[in-house]
């Protein structure tokens, strides 16, 4: 498998502050990437980067095997991409904005082609309307319109379910799938939702004050055996003597709070036994170890510690 | 001229005295007679209209050399015209006029003796106006005898300098009017109010001239023909 | 990069605002129009009082439309760089108010081909907004007033002075006059550019280009020496007014003018060149300082 995006000891300085630190990943030809992290976290700096709207401090960036310093133009033509909102010309009319950015590109534009690509995202009927009068989903789809028009091999979508109604999430979620189960497009997807993320991309890497924390594959990074289980008993002490002394005991997680960390599938056989040993539960939650650890990313962000399962 | 007649007589203070007195007044006689003679040879032209071109120098002013047309009618209506384009005209040119000067009888006719304009003897004949309050102070005619024309006129006044004409006579000097005027007088500074104009300053530096205030102007006229008594309508003035 | 300007072109073509420019210009003409048929007449008195004694003039006359025109322009030329302004200073910071610049930037056109085509369109509305003064200031004038001969009244050093230059020598001055009030123009448009390139709206660059222009007009208009031999050569406001130039004919050892000559060609030339050389110098300075900018709006 070919890298469609080779990223090698990125660094992005503003001053004194370090807004990307060493950062390296690596994009596959037919990967939905998933780029995770807070917002803050560098993300979009990085994707800036990818698109030559910043320049590196250090590091370098292959996009198609060439480098992107020495082949901007040649590499650009190749990538679609919507960077944080879809802001278009608010003025023009759909049409007028879809056919400013294809030329832009390189291409030759016929109104067929145009209309082709407003139908796709369910814009047609409002191809003559001014860009002001759309709401936020419709901007959205436009600007993936946009990115998409001049078929580039390359998607980069920067947070594009921010602001949308469910309807619209589900919609660039079908989007994606159709970009690169259907078309085989390469699609790299920001967002600060490891939900999302989870749902549609196969690979992934998390970034927290723009360093990498973690990078691979979705199944693999959230494989079900790392699920951790906190319980809250009445008698939490009693509790956890109990399960110290069953079958249990090698699932048990040190430290003061009831937890243990196993397979998801032995959920319900864990939660059985406890009822036949008597055990009072008040609550008992499964989640992912990723998904914790990427939620005390959010809550505790002045200690960070190493990703381990 | 008049110093050297006074000179002449001088050997004996009476006789001399009355010699001036009784000479002055014939001449002044004869003055005043000449004059009549140059008035009637003026009023032969009851109305003019005449082509020219008219060269205006003043230091502030940079204009071309108009085709002018001249329209007179009797008395005193003078107008100076461009159709071509706009000129600027002295106000005091209406004294080109001449006529308007010698109307009337209330002023005093002193003769100031003989000189001579370009080779050509001419009497030299002065007018005191008699109304103190006049604007004129005084008029000098250098007068041309045998053709009881004025080849020179210089005028003094109490608000508005003094201008000189001085005519050169062609064809038409039958009719009294010249082929040619220079016409020279007073004129303010030119003063360009300010905040009027942001000029390009292209970095020359212009000479400064020596006397501001008052400057003196001469504007030419050369006269190429005349219409003479075909009748002018009033509206050209 | 045709393609990229016509893009350009039709997006400054869709603005509203391209189209107050105009209207302005269309109206500050007509109100002239309308105060100089009206009352022309005071105009010339105030402007000829020191010698309203010694000489008359036909004033209807005089005022025609070519001189209604130098009047027009003297006036208009000082505010238009505001009008250029208002499309030049948005050159870019409007599309990083909009959020579209970052999509321009990641489109396969290098930022040089960015800078050189907004300014090329800005170009084209300045050549546009001095046709439209042309048809209006002059050839709305012509019809309205006539053609004549016309004054030019102009303080020279210590001295004022009133040139008249004749009808049939006129035309080619303001077309000369035209296209040097084109490069004037220019190097506003250039230098909205170059502050475009630091903001994100339109309202800072266009504030800070009249802000530039005003401070530099009024330094070019102060009569002090220091600054006259020291500031002033290296202010491109005081070449703005050159246009004026084509009006100043020269004149013979008798003070009478010359037809189709100009007082001081070479001065003219040298800023123009001047007036050239700036545009390059911002141009330039513009893309160098564009390439190496960061695009975080």
């Amino acid at each position: 498998m070919s890298s469609v995006i080779s990223v090698s000891n990125l660094s992005k300085k503003y001053g004194n502050i370090q807004a990307i630190n060493d950062l390296s990943f690596t994009v596959n030809k037919g990967d939905v990437y998933g780029f995770l992290g807070q917002n803050g976290a560098g993300k979009s700096t990085t994707i800036r980067m990818l698109l030559t709207l910043i320049a590196p401090t250090t590091g370098e960036i292959h996009i198609f095997d060439k480098k992107l310093s020495t082949h901007r133009s040649e590499i650009l033509n190749n990538i679609g991409a919507v960077i944080e909102k879809p802001d278009l010309y608010k003025y023009l009319n759909a049409y007028d904005n879809l056919s400013i950015f294809a030329r832009m590109s390189g291409l030759k534009v016929s109104r067929q082609l145009l209309m082709n690509q407003l139908q796709m995202v369910g814009l047609a009927d409002r191809a003559k309307d001014k860009v002001k009068t759309f709401s936020q989903g419709m901007k959205q789809r436009l600007g993936i319109a946009v990115a998409l028009v001049h078929n580039p091999e390359l998607i980069i979508l920067d947070e594009p379910t921010n602001g949308l109604d469910p309807q619209g999430i589900a919609d660039i979620r079908n989007l994606i799938m159709r970009l690169s189960k259907e078309m085989g497009k390469t699609v790299l997807i920001s967002s600060h939702l490891l939900s999302e993320i989870e749902v549609i991309a196969n690979r992934m890497i998390i970034i927290h004050k723009g360093r990498k924390i973690i990078e691979g594959n979705v199944a693999e990074l959230l494989d079900p055996s790392h699920t951790v289980i906190d319980i809250d008993a009445v008698d939490n002490e009693g509790a956890k003597a109990a399960l110290g002394t069953s079958r249990w005991a090698t699932y048990l997680q040190p430290g003061k709070s009831l937890q243990l960390m196993m397979n998801k599938e032995l959920v319900p056989q864990l939660i059985s036994e406890l009822v036949a040993m008597n055990i009072q539960l008040l609550s008992v939650n499964s989640s992912h170890s990723l998904e914790k650890y990427f939620l005390s990313l959010t809550t505790n962000s002045a200690h960070v510690e190493p990703f381990t399962n | 001229m008049k110093i050297s007649n006074y000179m002449k007589t001088s050997n004996s203070l009476f006789f001399s005295i009355g010699l001036i007195l009784l000479s002055m007044s014939s001449q002044a006689q004869d003055a005043t007679a000449l004059l009549k003679k140059v008035k009637a040879t003026m009023d032969k032209v009851n109305d003019y209209e005449a082509d020219g071109r008219m060269k205006t120098n003043v230091t502030f002013l940079k204009v071309p050399e108009a085709e002018v047309k001249i329209y007179f009618k009797k008395p005193n209506k003078l107008k100076i015209k461009n159709e071509k384009g706009i000129s600027f005209v002295p106000k005091g040119a209406v004294s080109i006029n001449l006529s308007s000067i010698l109307n009337g009888n209330d002023y005093t006719v002193i003769d100031a003796g003989v000189d001579k304009i370009a080779g050509v003897n001419v009497r030299v004949i002065k007018l005191l106006p008699l109304d103190d309050n006049a604007d004129v102070v005084l008029s000098t005619l250098y007068i041309d005898a045998v053709n009881n024309i004025i080849k020179k006129a210089k005028t003094t006044t109490r608000l508005n300098g003094s201008y000189q004409l001085e005519m050169t006579y062609g064809k038409y000097v039958g009719y009294a009017l010249p082929d040619k005027i220079i016409f020279t007088f007073n004129t303010k500074d030119y003063k360009l109010p300010k905040g009027v104009t942001f000029d390009f300053d292209d970095g020359s530096e212009s000479k400064k001239t020596a006397t501001p205030g008052n400057k003196s102007g001469m504007a030419e006229i050369v006269f190429d023909t005349y219409l003479i008594n075909k009748g002018v309508v009033d509206a050209n003035f | 990069m045709w393609n990229l300007l016509q893009i350009e072109l039709f997006k400054i073509s869709k603005r509203p605002r391209t189209y107050i420019a105009f209207a302005a210009i269309f109206a500050i003409v007509a109100i002239f129009q309308f105060a100089f048929k009206a009352d022309g007449q005071s105009y010339m008195d105030l402007v000829l009082q020191s010698v309203k004694d010694s000489f008359e003039l036909d004033k209807s006359k005089a005022i025609n439309g070519y001189f209604m025109c130098y009047i027009i322009l003297n006036t208009l030329l000082i505010q238009v760089p505001i009008l250029v302004a208002l499309i030049a200073a948005d050159s870019i910071s409007g599309e990083a108010n909009m959020g579209t610049l970052r999509l321009l930037i990641s489109k396969p056109i290098s930022r040089t081909q960015l800078i050189l085509v907004k300014f090329a369109a800005a170009t084209i509305f300045t050549i546009f907004l001095l046709l439209w003064m042309a048809i209006t200031a002059l050839f709305m004038s012509l019809l309205v007033f006539g053609a004549d001969d016309m004054l030019i009244f102009r303080v020279k050093g210590e001295e004022s002075q009133i040139m008249q230059i004749t009808k049939d020598d006129i035309m080619w001055r303001y077309f000369a006059a035209f296209g040097y009030a084109t490069v004037a123009l220019t190097v506003i448009a250039a230098l909205s550019l170059f502050l475009s390139i630091f903001a994100e709206n339109s309202i800072g660059p266009i504030i800070a280009t009249v802000c530039i222009v005003i401070v530099c007009t009024i330094i070019s208009n102060i009569s002090v020496p220091i600054i006259d031999k020291n500031v002033k050569p290296f202010l491109f406001t005081s070449y703005l007014v050159g246009w004026k130039g084509f009006f100043y004919i020269a004149t013979n050892a008798e003070g009478v003018p010359i037809k189709g000559s100009l007082e001081n060609w070479p001065a003219i030339r040298k800023s123009l060149f001047i007036l050239i050389g700036h545009i390059l110098v911002i141009v330039w300075a513009s893309i160098a300082v564009f390439n190496r900018k960061d695009i975080l709006s």
